[in-house]
């Protein structure tokens, strides 16, 4: 039981950066990026292909990051140059990728069983956790304090109000095109710390990565609230543990079965989408009938001044 | 400072629902100058606005900002020389960031964005004198989301965003059409007060005709997209508001129509 919590937390951490880089555009650009489903194996595809090569697996991850920045570029320009609708650019550039990360692997999935995975010399297992903790966290902190600075100002800007920061002499086309890149650099990165750490790498890895991302943003916003860059970042990856964990857990019952698991994500996914906008609408219902019965009530009591003509 | 000529922009063109928004438009404002707008409903004061910040590019003519052409300058490349207050209290400041990240996405207006922090104590305290000018106390909400701001607020702190880096010409599309008679009040004296200090050369449309009459010393009207009344200061001294719809009448032909109006 605490081994599947230990793995389930592990995965967790090596899932958050995917978790942060949906955050990016979701919540941050407000533009749905179906990327990620492709971007995700990408990372995968390039970092197994560089470690089986013997590469580094710094180099590896680099490379990873870096092929993710340049496939959301692509949905970016597809989008702002090319004036195609949103998701459409995302389904575009992750059916394109497809093929792409075939290209890359040139086959279906490598293995990597020779390759040592990153932190496996540590022990125990929660010192590993931690260290590996920390390195997400110096993640986090560098996307915070980016999203801090003017260019990352514009960012959010662009996600909050495109007229008036345009109306600052911000390009909200590069901005956006930025803010894609980015977000799929973390995914393809993620991509290639788990093809690395699960040892393969496989055509179809990244398939329903953007509902489990989406799943981890929402329960974390749900959980540890948004208020500020900080949180809202701080929610994201402590989404993506909790996510991790929930299905673990759910895989533990015993007439769900593993093939179950997008089932439950999408579940999960409406649910968090759904609630809070019903709440809001019965919550601002009751809010109006208890004002309206206040002022209702006032008047009765002071009788207005100007008696109205009968 | 300023100058159109010859400018204009139909709409729809070529089809049964073609219009002309603006039509051989000439205009030259002087350095300094602050000219009302008025006009009836589609007579093309923000479609003249839309051509001058560049969310519009006219069909026939040219814009010029100190005599340097901008008329195919996209609108963020022009927006470093152009400060803009919408007439929607929404439109112009980020609902989900804070009152001095939004500052500091306006004082990066002429700069550019690079990767130093937005919000630094230096620039802090610059905002904080800056939002004291206001006197509505926002300076010690610095850290409030500008979303729970009222809309008087939110006006305000768009027209100090908008002026924050004395830009060379200051557009005000019915700034205040949008607020209660009391805060419109409040927003028209910082205006006021702005314009003067900052010198600033402004164009404000206006559908209050006994604003448009008081404030500024060049009052314009504008009617089936062309200027056809052109006040300067001597003259508007002396004019009233009957006076001014009687003009409009006699020059256009027809009343003047606009479901906001105020005569004042």
């Amino acid at each position: 039981m605490l081994d599947s919590m230990y793995g389930a937390v592990e995965l967790g951490l090596l899932y958050s950066l995917m978790a942060l880089g949906v955050f990016i555009t979701f919540r941050i650009l407000d533009f749905p990026d179906l990327t990620v489903d492709g971007s995700f194996a990408t990372g995968g595809a390039v970092a197994a292909v560089l470690l089986s090569n013997g590469y580094s697996m710094w180099i590896a991850m680099i490379a990873a990051f870096l092929a993710g920045t340049v496939a959301g570029a692509c949905t970016g320009l597809l989008h702002t140059k090319g004036k195609i609708n949103g998701l459409l650019s995302g389904i575009l550039m992750m059916i394109a990728l497809h093929s792409i990360n075939l290209r890359i692997m040139g086959k279906p999935n490598t293995s990597l069983l020779d390759i040592e995975p990153m932190f496996s010399s540590i022990s125990p297992i929660w010192v590993k956790l931690i260290v590996m903790a920390v390195c997400i966290l110096v993640i986090k902190f560098l996307l915070d304090a980016f999203l801090r600075t003017d260019m990352g100002l514009a960012l959010r800007a662009t996600g909050d109000n495109p007229r008036m920061i345009r109306s600052f002499g911000a390009n909200t086309d590069n901005t956006k095109m930025l803010g894609i890149s980015l977000s799929n650099g973390l995914v393809a990165l993620s991509g290639g710390l788990i093809a690395q750490q699960s040892s393969y790498a496989d055509i179809s890895m990244g398939i329903g990565m953007i509902v489990i991302g989406l799943a981890s943003v929402i329960i974390g916003e749900a959980i540890f609230g948004a208020r500020t860059v900080f949180w809202a970042t701080l929610a994201a990856v402590l989404g993506s543990i909790v996510y991790r964990i929930v299905v673990a857990l759910a895989l533990r019952v015993e007439w769900l079965e593993a093939s179950d698991l997008k089932l439950i994500t999408a579940l999960i996914v409406i649910v968090a989408l759904v609630l809070p906008s019903a709440r809001r609408a019965m919550k601002q219902k009751s809010m109006a009938k208890k004002r309206s019965a206040q002022l209702t009530a006032e008047a009765s009591k002071t009788p207005t001044p100007t008696g109205g003509a009968r | 400072m300023l100058e159109l000529s010859n400018v204009s922009k139909l709409f729809y063109p070529g089809t049964p629902d073609e219009k002309i928004a603006l039509f051989g438009i000439n205009l030259k404002l002087n350095p300094g100058d602050f000219i009302t707008v008025i006009g009836s409903n589609g007579a093309g004061k923000s479609t003249l606005m839309n051509v001058i910040s560049g969310v519009m590019t006219p069909d026939t003519g040219h814009v010029k900002i100190n005599n340097s052409a901008i008329t195919h300058l996209q609108e963020h490349q022009r927006s470093r020389w152009i400060g803009r207050v919408f007439q929607d209290p929404m439109a112009g400041t980020a609902p989900h960031m804070t009152i001095e990240e939004n500052l500091a996405m306006a004082y990066s207006r002429d700069k550019s964005r690079g990767l130093a922090f937005g919000v630094t104590a230096r620039r802090r305290k610059l905002f904080y004198e800056q939002l004291g000018r206001l006197n509505l106390g926002l300076e010690k909400r610095i850290r409030a989301k500008v979303g729970q701001l009222s809309g008087g607020e939110r006006q305000a702190l768009s027209l100090l965003m908008a002026t924050f880096t004395k830009p060379q010409i200051l557009l005000l599309d019915e700034h205040t059409a949008a607020l209660d008679p009391s805060r419109a009040e409040l927003i028209t004296r910082l205006t006021e007060s702005i314009v003067r200090e900052m010198k600033l050369t402004t164009l404000m449309v206006t559908h209050n005709m006994e604003q448009a009459i008081r404030l500024g010393n060049r009052l314009i009207m504008m009617d089936k997209g062309r200027i056809i009344l052109d006040v300067n200061e001597e003259r508007k001294k002396d004019l009233t508001v009957a006076q001014l719809l009687g003009e409009f009448e006699q020059i256009s032909g027809h009343k003047m129509t606009d479901d906001r109006v105020v005569f004042g």
